[in-house]
């Protein structure tokens, strides 16, 4: 008999490969995909125009420069002094420009200059008088104050001799790059996750919307096709995923000298990238099944659409739990959101980055694989029963419980 | 065995007897008992007890509303009995029998991206049959309905008509056992609606068992062997659709030359003097339990003088009436476009 009904169903995985072969080409093959393919790479050129249009911007507005209207004398010691301190020593101070010393009241050649002052020093070297806007006092007192006690100084200014010797890693500086290293893979996951993962809201109102659900729900068990639709998504993000990365390591082959180098993550870069992949696909399953469960409940695109806010926002949160585990990793923040199945992911490629050893991503992986499972398998049994109506009606806890007490009795 | 349209029903070879069936009762495709459900506390079938023998026609006939869809569903695992049993083919778990069952829904749905052949072979692809064997089986079929244009065609493109030619072929694609059948008529005109009948007695003559809900007495009259009344969410009656009709007597209808005479004691209480015409006197009476025979000879003997006599069977929907009631019969009427009764 079981033999006879083994050869009467489909096996689960093949019942999801069925659902998933179709939907991964059903939205491969449409035109619309394309679109997909495009849109993460309009805000990159939207970013390139506003940097180039930023950059014209800033090369038209001149660099605020300190007007010099002191007495011949002491504006040529002041000159002197100015070039010995940031061409010889490479101090960081204002321009300059000499200006007549009878150029007239200061506050009026500010007010009326055209040639970017932002403030004046008049008067003498003895008694010198800054004069410009509150801010711009402020900003400059100190390196004009360097360059005035400088000029009037006795000593000539001699070159230091100072021995210096690059060291070529610190662990100061490792920690500090492999914690940016994890931060920027969080970012990425998150924001990948939210790219795509959003999509998934909406990937049963086709079939509830044509009747085919009723088609599926005959034929195959309802866990199938969840679990088919859902790595039918993340088949297409991989996809996606591919497409962009490409489009990225062309970029940044083509900027490599200026970039700066990352530091390696504690497992090494192979290994790091390896376990994104892995995470990324752990996020979308365990998110996706969540998104699939609460968008089929909705009956129309706008009902989906409707709940895609309150999902991002969930989303959102998620990130800030896991940001909180880079910040503090042995703290009850950095253990709630490594165990926690939908920040697990986060937290634990931010440990990749920072610590070295693969035994905790093994199991990590297998929690959250448990935790997808459990997702997929209550989607499904929510989806059978709230808009299936399908299930036994839920009987009061009491009832339940005296049903369960005179069963141990018997 | 005549072959059609190469919907060979899969070998029986793997088919399980429901456990306790005797040797001389044809084997059960669907045995249910008492099943219940409950729409958000609302009844909406109340015990249905339903048996289906394996290779039968097989009818569930109901005004709209009355519980069929959800009975259909409930036997198909589509949706869970509150109480009750199923057995489908042998198991008490329709979705361990899936490959062996097709299944048309009420509510058509298909892909409308989805090519016509590509639309079949998923279908079947659902059921266990490879891609490629649905695609052969899918554009043959197509063919076979003079359908060939259509195979690369998107189903957006395709008729209503088209589109659920499509469906009945992708349901049937996988040579199932079972076919089940939810309101397959509804929508299509007279000419399809032949085809679709004349599809289902050749699928019976295979071998494979159809069930299929209806609202059309007609349908069920001309197909099926065995039908299940459905109102209310009960089923007052289950069983051969002559035993249907069998629950009202037949009517005698008699004319004879005499009005009266000692022949008139021979006639049921109940007769009824109907109108004269040329001559005659016109009766009418429910056949009695004892036959028709005593009465002939008392009427011979009682020299009535018999002009004519007939013996008509009620139709099944006289029956419907007698069983579900007035109110579930005018409901079903009302469902129908129009009533092609036929009464023998």
């Amino acid at each position: 008999m079981t033999q006879t009904r083994r050869a009467e169903r489909l096996p689960l995985w093949q019942a999801a490969y069925v659902i998933a072969r179709r939907d991964f080409l059903a939205i491969l093959l449409s035109k619309t995909f394309l679109f997909f393919l495009l849109g993460p790479l309009f805000p990159i050129v939207v970013g390139g125009l506003a940097g180039t249009i930023g950059s014209q911007v800033r090369d038209s507005v001149e660099t605020p420069v300190l007007g010099i209207m002191l007495p011949a004398d002491d504006a040529v010691q002041l000159v002197a002094t100015h070039h010995q301190l940031t061409a010889g020593l490479n101090v960081d101070l204002p321009h300059i420009r000499q200006l007549p010393e009878n150029a007239g009241d200061p506050r009026t050649v500010l007010r009326n200059n055209d040639a970017g002052l932002a403030a004046i020093l008049s008067g003498t070297l003895a008694n010198p008088v800054l004069t410009g806007s509150p801010a711009q006092l402020e900003r400059w007192r100190g390196e004009v104050s360097l360059l005035l006690a400088e000029t009037r100084s006795e000593r000539p200014l001699e070159p230091l001799s100072l021995g210096l010797e690059a060291a070529a890693d610190s662990t100061a500086d490792r920690q500090s790059g492999r914690l940016t290293v994890a931060q920027g893979a969080q970012l990425l996951l998150f924001l990948l996750s939210m790219l795509l993962a959003g999509m998934v809201l909406s990937n049963l109102v086709e079939e509830k919307g044509n009747k085919i659900i009723e088609i599926l729900a005959a034929a195959i068990p309802m866990d199938a096709v969840f679990l088919g639709k859902l790595f039918a998504m993340l088949a297409i993000s991989f996809v996606g995923i591919l497409v962009w990365g490409g489009v990225a390591a062309v970029a940044l082959y083509a900027a490599r000298d200026i970039l700066p180098v990352f530091p390696d993550p504690a497992v090494g870069w192979p290994a790091f990238l390896a376990l994104f992949v892995l995470y990324f696909a752990m996020n979308y399953l365990l998110l996706g099944s969540i998104f699939l469960a609460i968008g089929s409940l909705a009956a129309t695109v706008r009902e989906v659409q409707t709940l895609s806010m309150p999902v991002t926002m969930s989303q959102v949160l998620i990130f800030f739990l896991a940001g909180m585990a880079v910040a503090d990793p042995d703290g009850l923040a950095g253990w709630f959101a490594t165990v926690f199945p939908l920040s697990s992911p986060y937290a634990l490629l931010a440990h990749g980055a920072v610590q070295p050893g693969l035994g905790l991503h093994a199991l990590g992986l297998a929690w959250q694989a448990l935790w997808v499972a459990i997702f997929i398998k209550a989607g499904a049994a929510l989806f059978r029963r709230r808009v299936m109506q399908s299930g036994a009606p839920r009987r009061p806890l009491l009832e339940r419980l005296r049903g369960r007490r005179a069963r141990g009795a018997a | 065995m005549e072959q059609v349209l190469g919907l060979r029903p899969q070998s029986d070879d793997t088919a399980a007897e429901p456990s306790g069936a005797s040797v001389s009762a044809p084997p059960l495709a669907i045995e249910a008992r008492g099943l219940v459900k409950r729409f958000n506390g609302a009844l909406a079938v109340d015990g249905v007890d339903i048996a289906v023998p394996t290779g039968s026609i097989y009818g569930i006939l109901g005004p709209n509303g009355a519980g069929k869809t959800t009975t259909l569903r409930m036997l198909l695992g589509i949706i869970d009995p509150d109480a009750g049993t199923r057995r489908i083919l042998g198991s008490d778990r329709p979705h361990d029998m899936a490959r062996a069952i097709g299944y048309l829904p009420e509510e058509r749905g298909l892909y409308p991206s989805m090519k016509a052949v590509e639309a079949i072979a998923f279908m079947g692809s659902l059921r266990g049959l490879p891609l490629r064997e649905g695609r052969k089986r899918g554009r043959a079929l197509l063919e076979e309905h003079g359908l060939a244009h259509a195979a690369e065609k998107q189903i957006r493109h395709l008729s209503k008509g088209m589109a659920q030619t499509v469906q009945l072929i992708g349901t049937l694609v996988h040579r199932p056992r079972l076919v089940v059948l939810d309101e397959p008529f509804s929508g299509l005109d007279a000419i399809n609606q032949g085809k679709l009948e004349g599809m289902i007695r050749r699928l019976a003559a295979q071998g494979t068992t159809v069930i299929f809900s209806t609202h059309v007495i007609a349908h069920a009259e001309r197909l099926c062997e065995q039908i299940a009344i459905i109102a209310g969410g009960k089923v007052p009656f289950a069983g051969g659709v002559d035993e249907a009709r069998d629950r009202i007597p037949a009517q005698v209808r008699l004319e004879t030359r005499a009005g009266d005479g000692r022949w008139r004691s021979a006639l049921p209480a109940d007769a009824r003097a109907e109108h004269k015409t040329g001559g005659g006197h016109w009766w009418s009476f429910a056949l009695p339990d004892s036959g028709i025979e005593p009465l002939l000879k008392a009427l011979i003997e009682g020299e009535a003088g018999i002009l004519s006599l007939s013996i008509e069977r009620a139709g099944l929907h006289d029956a419907f009436v007698h069983i579900a009631g007035e109110a579930a019969a005018r409901a079903l009427q009302d469902d129908q476009p129009e009533r092609s009764g036929t009464r023998s």
